[in-house]
C-alpha cells in the first residue's frame, strides 16, 4: 500500500466527497463522517511525508502498469499524467490536510443550525481534494482542472448562507475573479502545448528557451496566478470572500490561496527554471510585488469596523511577506556566493511564513467566527466587555494576536526575523516597509482587542456562554501549534522547511523524476 | 500583408476577436446577466483557441471505426480536443453556479444593477 | 407555460431525444460521444418533458424520479472502476480490456467495423459518467423551472 500513497490521498477524500450527500436525513452523521474522512487523510499525508523526505522526490504514474514507469517501451516522452511529489508539495499537502480537519472540527457547532448541512460537508470534502491534486501534480493540465475544482467549491462555500443578500454578491465576485484567471491559465497552457507538444512539467522545463511565445505565457501565469493569491493590484475579492464565508471553512480557504502561491513559486523556480536562472528581473517584479502589498493591505486595514473585513485585509499584507522572501531568493538564484549567504535564509523565511501565517491567521478568524456565534453581530462599535465570560476565546486571541505582530515567544516573530535580516541584506529600504507594517499590524490588533474584549460588560450580553466544545478545541490546538512552532524553530525549519527550499532550487532533480531517468 | 496568411490564421484572428469583445463585456456592462455572458464568451475564444492549435493540414478525424484507408497516420491531433473538452464542462459548472447566484442577488436586493450592487464597501 | 405546439412536438421528439442520448452514452469507444456529451443529450429531452406539462404534473411526477441517489451511484461506480486498478497495477489502470468479462473483448488494431464488446473500463467509466451528468443537469433545470415559476400558462 505505500507505493499507491499518492493515489490514496486523493480517493479517499473523493469517495468521502461523493458519499455524504447520500446522508441527506441525518445531518450530524454527515459531520462525524466528514471528521473521520479528514483525520484519515492527515494521517496518510504524513506518512507520505515521512517517505518523500527518507527516500527524495516519489513519482507515480497513472494507468501504468508499474507506478514509476515514466517512460513506456518505445516512448521518448511521457505519455501519461504522472504525479510528482518533492518536499515542498508534501509539506504544503500536510497544511492543507491539518487545517481541513480543524475546520471541520469547527464547523460541528459552528453551522449545527444551519440546513443543507451535508451539502456543506461534500463541498468542504472537495475543496481538500482541489487542493491537495493541485500542490501533488507534476502536469500541467492536471493543474489547472484542480484549481477550478478548488475556486468553483471555494466559491460555492462562499455563498452558503444563502438568507444574506451580501453572501451572494461574495460569492459572484470570488467566482468572477476566479474563473477568468483559470482561463487565462488554460490559454498560456495552450500556447505552451503548441509550441513543445507535451503537457509534462519536469519534460517542459528541459525544453524551454527564451523565445516571445514563452515570454507571453510566463508573464500571463505569472499574473493569472499573483491574482488568484490576492496580490495587490487585483486584490478586491479577498474582504469580500473572507468575511461572508462560515468561519469553519475559512482555514480551508486559507490554504486554497496560497496553493496558487505555491503554483506561482512552481512556475518560477521549476517549470521555467533554466531562463529565470539568468534574468533578475523576475525576482524584483515579485520582491516589489510583496512590497506593495504589505503596504496597501495593512493601510486598509487600520479603517475598518468590521472585525471579520480587518481580519481579511491582514491576511492579504502577510501573503506581501512572503511574496517578499521568496522573491529575495529568486533574485540571486544565479549568484552562488549571495545564494549560500542570504538567499536561501530568505526563502526559508517565506515558505515558513505560509505555515505560520495559515495557523494564526485561521486563528483569529475562528475567534471573530465565535465572536459573532456568541453576539450575533460582527460590528466592533458593539461590541464590549467580553473578556471575563469568555476566557478560552480571550486567550486564543491574545495568542493570535501577538503572533501576527511578530512579538517573540510565538512563531510569527521566527519567520519574520528571518525575513527582516535577508531583506535588508538584498536592499536596506525593503526591510524598512516590512517592519513599519508590522508596527501597524500590532496597532490595529491592538484596538481590536480594546474594543470587543476589555471595558464593562454591556447589558445585552448578559446571559452570554462560552462557545462550545468543539469550536474551543479546535481554537486551542492551534494555539499551542503557535506556541510550539515559536519556541523550536529549529526543529521545523530544519525537518520541513529547508528540504522543502532544496527542492525548489535544485532543478536537476526535479527535471529528472527524482533520478529515474 | 500576404492574403495567405490572412487565410491560414483566421481562427486565430476570431480568437482575438473574442477575447477583446469578452474582456469589453466584463469590464463595461451593467447588466449582471450581461457580465456573466461577457465570462461565456471569454470561455468560447479559449476553446475555439485550444482546438485551432491541433489541426493538421489535410489530417482526417482520428477515429478508427469505419475510417477511410487514406486516414491512417494522418490523422489531426487529438489532445487538444480532450482539453477542449474538460474545459467545456467545467464551463457548464461555473455558468450554473454564477446564474443561481444572479437569481439569488435579485432576490434580495432587487435591482440587477453592478453598480448598486455594493453593500459590501471599503 | 406550455402551447399546444410544445405539446405535439414533445409528444413526438421526447423519446427520439432520450434514446438517442443514451446511444451516445454506450458507443463512447468507437465514435465520438462518450458520458458527458452523451448525458447532456439525454438531460435535454428530459428539459423538454419539463417544459411541456403543467406545473402540477411536473411536481407530481418529478418528485418520484431519484435523482439525488443517481448522482451519487454514478460517481461511486466511476471511483470504484478506478479503484480496481490498485491490485497489482495503477490507479485507473484499464485491466478490463482483452479480458473475458462484459465489455472485455480482444481489441482489434487499424481499421475495423466497430466492435461493442470491446473498451474495457472506458465502456463501464462512460455510463456512470453518463448516469452523473444526467442527474445533475435535470435537477439544475429542475430547480430554476420550480424557482422562477411558471406561474401563468399561456393559454
Amino acid at each position: 500500500m505505500m507505493e499507491h500513497l499518492p493515489a490514496l490521498m486523493i480517493a479517499i477524500p473523493l469517495f468521502g466527497a461523493f458519499t455524504t450527500p447520500l446522508l441527506k436525513k441525518r445531518q450530524n452523521i454527515a459531520a462525524i463522517w466528514a471528521l473521520i474522512i479528514t483525520v484519515i487523510t492527515f494521517g496518510l499525508s504524513l506518512l507520505l511525508l515521512q517517505e518523500v523526505l527518507s527516500k527524495g522526490i516519489i513519482v507515480y504514474v497513472f494507468g501504468a502498469n508499474k507506478p514509476t514507469l515514466v517512460l513506456p517501451s518505445g516512448y521518448r516522452v511521457p505519455v501519461r499524467i504522472i504525479f510528482e511529489i518533492d518536499a515542498m508539495g508534501a509539506f504544503m499537502a500536510l497544511s492543507a490536510t491539518l487545517m481541513s480537519f480543524i475546520g471541520a472540527l469547527y464547523s460541528y457547532s459552528h453551522v449545527e443550525m444551519e440546513t443543507g448541512l451535508e451539502k456543506y460537508y461534500a463541498l468542504l470534502l472537495l475543496l481538500e481534494v482541489g487542493i491537495i491534486g493541485m500542490v501533488l501534480t507534476g502536469d500541467l493540465f492536471n493543474l489547472f482542472v484542480f484549481l477550478e475544482v478548488a475556486g468553483i467549491a471555494g466559491s460555492a462555500l462562499v455563498g452558503f448562507r444563502n438568507y444574506r443578500g451580501e453572501a451572494s454578491e461574495a460569492g459572484i465576485k470570488y467566482l468572477m475573479v476566479s474563473s477568468v484567471a483559470s482561463l487565462m491559465v488554460l490559454f498560456s497552457i495552450g500556447l505552451l502545448y503548441g509550441q513543445y507538444g507535451n503537457l509534462n512539467m519536469a519534460y517542459l522545463s528541459r525544453q524551454i528557451h527564451l523565445d516571445t511565445v514563452d515570454m507571453i505565457a510566463l508573464g500571463l501565469l505569472f499574473v493569472s496566478f499573483a491574482m488568484k493569491c490576492g496580490a495587490v493590484p487585483m486584490h478586491y475579492w479577498v474582504p469580500d470572500a473572507y468575511t461572508e464565508v462560515p468561519a469553519g471553512i475559512n482555514p480551508t480557504l486559507l490554504v486554497a490561496t496560497y496553493a496558487s502561491l505555491y503554483a506561482l513559486f512552481r512556475v518560477s523556480f521549476s517549470l521555467f527554471g533554466a531562463i529565470t536562472w539568468n534574468m533578475a528581473r523576475v525576482g524584483w517584479i515579485m520582491s516589489i510585488l510583496g512590497v506593495l502589498t504589505m503596504f496597501i493591505g495593512v493601510t486598509m486595514a487600520l479603517v475598518q469596523k468590521d472585525v471579520k473585513r480587518l481580519m481579511s485585509y491582514h491576511a492579504i499584507s502577510q501573503t506581501g511577506y512572503m511574496l517578499l522572501g521568496v522573491g529575495v531568493g529568486l533574485t540571486v538564484l544565479n549568484d552562488p556566493a549571495k545564494l549560500s549567504a542570504f538567499g536561501r535564509a530568505a526563502m526559508a523565511g517565506g515558505i515558513f511564513h505560509i505555515i505560520n501565517h495559515i495557523i494564526y491567521k485561521s486563528l483569529l478568524l475562528m475567534t471573530a467566527g465565535a465572536l459573532f456565534y456568541v453576539t450575533g453581530t460582527r460590528n466592533l462599535n458593539e461590541m464590549g466587555g467580553l473578556a471575563r465570560k469568555m476566557p478560552y476565546t480571550t486567550i486564543a486571541f491574545i495568542v493570535g494576536a501577538a503572533a501576527i505582530s511578530g512579538l517573540p515567544p510565538f512563531n510569527g516573530f521566527a519567520s519574520k526575523f528571518l525575513i527582516y535580516e535577508t531583506s535588508y541584506q538584498l536592499n536596506p529600504l525593503l526591510a524598512v516597509f516590512a517592519m513599519v507594517t508590522s508596527v501597524l499590524t500590532l496597532a490595529s490588533f491592538v484596538k481590536v482587542f480594546a474594543s470587543a474584549f476589555l471595558g464593562p460588560p454591556l447589558e445585552k450580553y448578559e446571559e452570554v456562554r462560552e462557545v462550545p466544545k468543539p469550536m474551543v478545541t479546535a481554537m486551542i490546538i492551534l494555539a499551542i501549534l503557535c506556541i510550539l512552532f515559536g519556541l523550536f524553530p529549529n526543529v521545523v525549519l530544519n525537518k520541513l522547511i529547508y528540504p522543502a527550499v532544496d527542492a525548489l532550487i535544485k532543478l536537476a532533480q526535479y527535471q529528472s523524476w527524482g533520478g529515474l531517468v | 500583408m500576404n492574403g495567405n496568411i490572412i487565410a491560414i490564421n483566421f481562427p486565430f484572428i476570431v480568437v482575438a476577436l473574442l477575447l477583446a469583445l469578452g474582456f469589453y463585456t466584463i469590464g463595461f456592462k451593467r447588466n449582471l446577466i450581461k457580465v456573466v455572458i461577457g465570462v461565456e464568451i471569454l470561455e468560447s475564444a479559449v476553446n475555439l483557441f485550444l482546438i485551432a492549435l491541433g489541426y493538421v493540414k489535410g489530417g482526417y478525424a482520428p477515429i478508427y471505426t469505419l475510417a477511410p484507408k487514406k486516414a491512417v497516420g494522418n490523422m489531426v491531433l487529438p489532445t487538444p480536443q480532450a482539453l477542449t473538452l474538460t474545459s467545456i464542462v467545467i464551463g457548464v459548472a461555473v455558468s450554473a453556479l454564477m446564474l443561481a447566484f444572479a437569481v439569488n442577488i435579485y432576490r434580495h436586493y432587487g435591482t440587477l444593477d453592478v453598480t448598486r450592487i455594493r453593500r459590501l464597501r471599503g | 407555460m406550455t402551447t399546444t405546439i410544445i405539446k405535439t412536438t414533445t409528444r413526438i421528439l421526447a423519446s427520439l431525444i432520450l434514446v438517442f442520448g443514451a446511444y451516445i452514452i454506450l458507443h463512447g469507444h468507437l465514435t465520438p460521444g462518450g458520458g458527458f456529451q452523451g448525458g447532456a443529450v439525454f438531460a435535454s429531452g428530459l428539459a423538454l418533458l419539463i417544459v411541456a406539462c403543467e406545473d402540477e404534473i411536473v411536481k407530481k411526477r418529478f418528485e418520484k424520479v431519484p435523482l439525488s441517489p443517481l448522482e451519487s451511484i454514478g460517481a461511486l461506480g466511476f471511483l470504484g472502476t478506478a479503484l480496481l486498478g490498485l491490485m497489482g497495477y495503477t490507479f485507473f489502470k484499464n485491466v478490463i480490456a482483452n479480458s473475458g468479462f462484459i465489455f472485455g473483448g480482444k481489441t482489434p488494431i487499424g481499421i475495423n467495423p466497430g466492435y461493442l464488446n470491446t473498451g474495457g473500463t472506458l465502456a463501464y467509466m462512460n455510463i456512470f459518467v453518463g448516469m452523473k451528468v444526467l442527474a445533475g443537469l435535470t435537477s439544475i433545470v429542475l430547480i430554476f423551472f420550480l424557482l422562477l415559476g411558471g406561474k401563468k400558462d399561456e393559454w
